[in-house]
């Protein structure tokens, strides 16, 4: 499991690759919280294009980060969720909380970044 | 094809539950399911083995005992464990319901069900849980070679 974040304008991007599952999402976790410490986005955008399998930890991560930036006013977005990330994702009902596109242009679009 | 019965016994570390979802996976693609079937039972068998290594042993290591049959298109997976068992298993079963505060979202058995055909959980507090839960694969298309 990896992870790499930038920002697009105030846009802070994660882009996860791997599993996300409970062997996975800690140091996942702690990574993103590093960034989220260091400074305060706008909102952020969790891509979870090259994301091959998530579970109900995995949601839980990502529901935490939702939370995490709705509390300083920021907004979350998920990007690129197909196949078995993408069914779990919306069995879940996160899919009513948490905005998702398809892909990771439509998000920059979407928040007026380049794509 | 002949029924088939394989048998896993690991310890409850969060490492073994992709191998577990892996192990099973693999087992099961000799009856040729499809992509998303094979999908909702590897989620189902990470969420129950997952549901082990968090509530059954929480603060210690025990053994997780994974059972898979395969009877014609009809896919069966028991996971067993010695732990602490679950006082009221209705009460688990409903969307939403944790014992945990770490980002947990108590949805583990529910996303069985919705991946699963049946799913039935005995537990016994203090002796431990059994889940079984069962899926029939659509349709018949052999193994390699044929479409």
């Amino acid at each position: 499991m990896g992870i790499t974040v930038s920002y697009q304008g105030s846009w802070l991007v994660a882009k996860l690759t791997g599993e996300l599952d409970v062997a996975t999402v800690p140091a996942v976790r702690a990574k993103l919280e590093q960034a989220l410490v260091d400074k305060i986005p706008a909102g952020l955008i969790l891509d979870l294009t090259d994301v091959t399998f998530m579970d109900s930890s995995g949601l839980g991560f990502l529901l935490g980060r939702y939370q995490r930036l709705a509390e300083s006013g920021g907004a979350t977005m998920i990007a690129g969720a197909q196949g078995q990330v993408r069914r779990v994702f919306e069995l879940s009902g996160l899919t009513k909380i948490i905005p998702q596109v398809q892909t990771l242009a439509e998000a920059l679009k979407a928040v007026g970044g380049e794509s | 094809m002949a029924d088939n019965t394989m048998y896993l016994e690991f310890p409850s570390k969060v490492e073994n539950v992709a191998f577990a979802r892996t192990a099973v996976a693999a087992f099961v693609s000799q009856l040729d399911p499809t992509m998303p079937e094979l999908a909702d039972i590897s989620t189902a068998v990470s969420e129950a083995v997952t549901n082990v290594v968090v509530h059954a042993y929480p603060d210690t290591e025990g053994p997780v005992a994974i059972t898979t049959k395969l009877m014609g298109q009809q896919v069966l997976v028991e996971v067993k464990d010695n732990g602490c068992g679950i006082e009221d298993v209705d009460s688990v079963r409903r969307f939403g319901t944790t014992t945990c505060s770490q980002e947990r979202m108590g949805i583990g058995l529910s996303l069985i069900e919705s991946c699963m055909d049946h799913i039935d959980v005995q537990s016994q507090v203090g002796q431990g849980t059994r889940i079984v839960m069962s899926k029939r694969l659509e349709q018949q298309r052999g193994g390699f070679g044929n479409d």
